[in-house]
């Protein structure tokens, strides 16, 4: 009975989203008001319902009712309950109710805090958005029903992949579809403003907190996604370029790009096709990227078994969505005007440059990406593009980015001179001199690519805090904003810092090893003590202990896991890390290699990981640079402005 | 400088990166791509020299030997085979009669040697390419079948 | 027609190559087995270890070869469908080929759900299905009288599919 109601609640959620999407902007055109009022109230009630629907999903996972057969396929009685609640997002039909609720979270969210805005506007954005939801809920009810039922019901479902079996699966996939769900509402805004044919400062002011909320979610989720195959996948890599991976990260970088370039629009009123296109290109990207993992023309570990159905189905609404917004686009940029004229020289143009370099990365991971597809859509055979590629391109890219982090917030908006900002620059470039030839040198030789790597992170570090001295001097405190995108910028140089020390210092290596033998890497000692059978809630375990020490001090024992989840299923390695701030030691059991599996020998991987926790710390440092930019007084200042009736407003 | 020149110099620089950077993404595809070749298609010449690639197919049950960490094991796509040895440690879900993807050279006596063995992380499915292999291999031993 | 289009024509060439590479689908490659006699193979039978099957027996009959296997949630779906149409008598004989099991499991999962099968034929260790080119559990293959195989269904039969394709197929075949 509950399946049922979760059912026709989405049906009924489908239903009220086509209200939502057509009559509030058809009112908005026809200054309608009792048509644009509708907006809200709608958006209220396609939430509730949806949230109701995935209520009924979760239920059905939390008393593993197998009558459904989404629950079935996905979860079984042994599962612990926090991965069984999991587990609603762990499959296909989930994860899109899961897009799908989060959409009409975001949807309300606008509704709530969108008070101050003119009423037609936000009759246009809600509308926008009630267009995408109903798109979506009808993918999700046509194509990919959660509800459906299987009869006779099986006595035990099938067990989630135990791949993910982690606390990662239970924040990840939420953090990222938060992220891509977010930049919907850029893009309702940037539709809303191009129907309108208002594309005005206003219009970058009120779309920069959304779009910085989005882009803070989808930083964590990326950040979550690659610390847990760093912790899940037993082979110590943080980032893989899978084509899963690329999807997620390439509306990240056409997202950073937007969040700079809205500060243009907002500050100087240039820029404003570009970022309009650009709130259009986050959005599309995030559906690319739906595709993609769903339609199964890529294939890659994440890749879900797939139906061509539902391939189809999300080919034509990208292209309905996409392809709509861009005639829109072609129609009326034309028409915009040019806004703030400013030389060559100046912080608009840095931040031009710093966007065009984020747009040639997305293209190039897109292209790397779609390769494949290409080379086999053209009968010229099958092919991959490896890590190998990512890396060539990615990094001379990147190069030019850094080294502009550092000057962009140096330089004045609108004219600026060389010998200025050269002037204020000094002191990091000797920073970044030091840190590039002094480092590598200390840490036991000339190595290029470190040198190169530890320069520009001095670079932008050195840069941030001259900048911070110098505007602290200066009367009046920096607005939480301004912090944010400091502290932002620092986490990047965090970031820089990580990836070059891991990349060029890691050591690595697989070894034959029998109770008792011991393994040197990074200056620490690895001792095998053995491996032992146990059981798990629903596996077996192989678990070895390894002893570290360091010049015979000993730190403590790891213990790396070999799980097998059973029939049907497949072994598991769970490798165990210590972790620590300039270092990770890394272990995982391969297989056994005698056929005593207790006393025997064992393939044993051992990792070195210099300052690999500086990556994830690094982006935390840019979420949290984000959230500070984000939750900026000015924002809600507007608030107080517009609305003199309750006074609590700004609180 | 004129807003006209200004304009200029930004696009002209603008397409100057644009250049330098398709440049460096096309000549990082041409190095950095790997083909899918069969062991029918190795068996009959077709694989590259001296060019790390990709061979797909079943792993033929009973073929894996172990000799400390290296590893060595027969790729077939039931038509030829072709015999692959690695140094390391195996993905999980790399098992005699699944499918599986080695990424690496061929040597001078036909053998292979992986620097990467893939396995896809779904029991049920075996990796498509391997699927092509075997698809490959079968459509060619029927059409020679034939009478 | 202005720069601004563009962005436009970009995209509409990008979901032109997506909707070639959807029709790529590797899983979409229509059997190369499709027309081509079926495979021999001689395996034990599942309820009687002792007693095989061999294709070879079903000579002269239009059947199906129905792969399935206790472990498969899909097979679930599928069964009662095969169940439905076999209790009407609407089907050709159907020879279960059980994938990659274990015996024990196998054969309380028939009893659970019900035994529609001619036999089942017992793949332990999934060498058959290699043969067969089976990417995945369940999969369905409608064999005629001089053992060639006719059609070949990927994943789980729905009455649908059974309709429209199997039935009709099994009606012409059998004249």
């Amino acid at each position: 009975m509950i399946p049922e109601l979760g059912h026709f609640a989405l049906l009924l959620s489908l239903f009220v989203a086509l209200v939502m999407g057509i009559l509030p902007l058809a009112g908005a055109q026809l200054c309608q008001h009792r048509w644009m009022a509708l907006a809200r109230p709608a958006t209220t009630a396609a939430f509730l319902l949806i949230a109701f629907s995935f209520g009924c999903l979760t239920w059905a996972f939390y008393v593993s009712d197998f009558s459904v057969l989404y629950v079935a396929s996905n979860s079984n009685t042994q599962l612990p309950t926090m991965y069984r609640l999991s587990a609603v997002w762990g499959g296909h039909e989930g994860s899109l109710l899961l897009w799908v609720l989060m959409l009409a979270g975001w949807s309300l969210a606008v509704a709530v805090f969108s008070r101050q805005l003119p009423e037609a506007m936000v009759a246009r954005v809600l509308g926008v958005l009630g267009l995408v939801l109903a798109g979506l809920l009808a993918f999700v009810v046509f194509t990919s029903n959660p509800f459906d039922r299987i009869l006779p019901p099986p006595a035990e479902g099938r067990s989630l992949n135990p791949l993910l079996q982690d606390p990662g699966l239970v924040y990840h996939p939420p953090m990222l579809y938060m992220g891509y769900v977010g930049f919907s509402v850029a893009f309702a805004f940037a539709i809303a403003a191009l129907i309108a044919g208002q594309l005005d400062a206003a219009w970058a002011r009120w779309s920069r907190p959304w779009t910085t909320a989005a882009w803070i979610f989808l930083t964590l989720g990326i950040t979550l996604g690659s610390w847990w195959s760093y912790n899940e996948l037993g082979w110590g890599g943080w980032w893989f370029w899978d084509p899963v991976e690329n999807a997620s990260f390439m509306p990240w970088l056409v997202g950073t790009a937007l969040i700079h370039s809205l500060a243009v629009t907002e500050k100087r009123g240039s820029f404003k096709n570009w970022t309009v296109l650009l709130a259009i290109a986050a959005f599309s990207l995030s559906l690319l990227g739906t595709f993609l993992v769903r339609s199964g023309v890529l294939t890659s570990v994440h890749a879900f078994a797939t139906d061509p159905r539902r391939g189809i189905f999300i080919l034509i609404l990208l292209a309905i969505v996409v392809g709509s917004s861009l005639m829109l686009f072609a129609a009326r940029a034309p028409k915009v005007s040019l806004g703030g004229a400013f030389a060559l020289v100046s912080r608009e143009t840095f931040l031009l440059v710093n966007n065009v370099l984020l747009l040639v990365t997305c293209g190039a991971v897109l292209l790397g990406t779609l390769y494949p597809l290409i080379v086999d859509a053209f009968g010229l055979g099958k092919i991959s593009v490896g890590p190998p590629y990512f890396n060539a391109v990615f990094v001379p890219i990147m190069l030019p980015v850094l080294a502009l982090v550092a000057i962009g917030p140096v330089a004045r908006w609108k004219h600026d001179d060389l010998k200025t900002i050269l002037g204020r620059l000094w002191p990091a470039a000797i920073v970044a001199a030091a840190a590039g030839i002094a480092l590598p040198w200390l840490a036991g030789g000339w190595n290029g690519a470190v040198g190169l790597g530890l320069a520009l992170a001095g670079w932008i570090g050195a840069a941030l805090v001259s900048q911070t001295a110098d505007r602290l001097k200066k009367p009046g405190a920096p607005t939480a904003s301004w912090w944010g995108m400091q502290l932002a910028h620092f986490g990047l140089a965090a970031f820089v810092v990580g990836v070059t020390l891991v990349s060029n210092y890691q050591e690595e290596r697989d070894v034959r090893m029998e109770p008792g033998d011991t393994v040197m890497v990074g200056g620490y000692t690895f001792k095998f003590l053995g491996v032992r059978e146990a059981d798990g809630p629903n596996y077996r375990a192989s678990v070895g202990s390894v002893e570290l020490s360091r010049d015979g001090k000993t730190l403590g024992t790891l213990y790396p896991e070999k799980r097998d989840y059973g029939l049907g299923s497949m072994p598991m390695t769970e490798a165990a890390i210590d972790v620590g701030f300039t270092r990770d030691l890394y272990v995982s059991l391969g297989e056994p290699l005698t056929a005593d599996r207790e006393n025997g020998a064992w393939a044993v991987r051992v990792y070195f990981k210099p300052f690999v926790v500086w990556i994830w710390g690094g982006c935390l440092l840019m979420a949290l640079g984000g959230l500070l930019a984000a939750a900026d007084r000015r924002y809600r200042l507007r608030v107080k402005r517009t609305l003199p009736a309750p006074a609590g407003a700004t609180a | 400088m004129k807003p006209r020149q200004k304009r200029i110099a930004l696009i002209v620089g603008g397409l100057a990166a644009l250049g330098l950077a398709a440049a460096f993404v096309l000549n990082a595809l041409d190095s950095n791509i790997a083909f899918y070749i069969t062991p029918s298609e190795i068996a009959a010449g077709k694989a590259p020299q001296n060019k790390t690639f990709r061979v797909g197919g079943m792993v033929k049950e009973g073929s894996l030997t172990r000799d400390n960490l290296t590893v060595s094991f027969v790729i077939t796509d039931t038509a030829r085979d072709v015999k692959v040895t690695y140094t390391g440690i195996l993905p999980d879900l790399f098992k005699e009669g699944k499918g599986a993807v080695a990424q690496g050279r061929l040597n001078p006596d036909g053998s292979f040697t992986a620097t990467e063995v893939l396995a896809k992380h779904d029991e049920n499915y075996m990796p498509p390419e391997a699927g092509h292999a075997i698809e490959q291999a079968q459509k060619a031993q029927q059409t020679v079948a034939k009478p | 027609m202005n720069r601004f289009t563009w962005p436009l024509i970009i995209f509409v060439a990008l979901v032109g190559l997506l909707a070639v590479g959807l029709n790529l689908n590797p899983r979409e490659v229509p059997s190369p087995l499709i027309g081509k006699p079926a495979p021999d193979f001689k395996v034990a039978q599942l309820k009687n270890p002792e007693a095989t099957f061999s294709p070879q027996e079903m000579r002269g009959k239009v059947w199906l070869l129905n792969v399935w296997a206790s472990w498969c949630v899909s097979c679930r779906e599928e069964h009662p469908v095969i169940v439905e149409y076999a209790r009407k008598g609407l089907l050709p004989p159907v020879v279960g080929l059980d994938y990659k099991d274990k015996r024990e499991d196998g054969l309380a999962w028939l009893s659970r759900f019900g035994d529609p099968y001619l036999l089942s034929a017992f793949d332990a260790d999934g060498r058959v299905g290699i043969d067969y080119g089976v990417y995945g559990v369940p999969e369905t293959y409608l064999i005629d009288k001089a053992g060639v195989i006719r059609f070949k269904q990927i994943g789980p039969i729905t009455p649908e599919v059974m309709e429209k394709k199997i039935l009709p197929l099994v009606k012409e075949l059998d004249k």
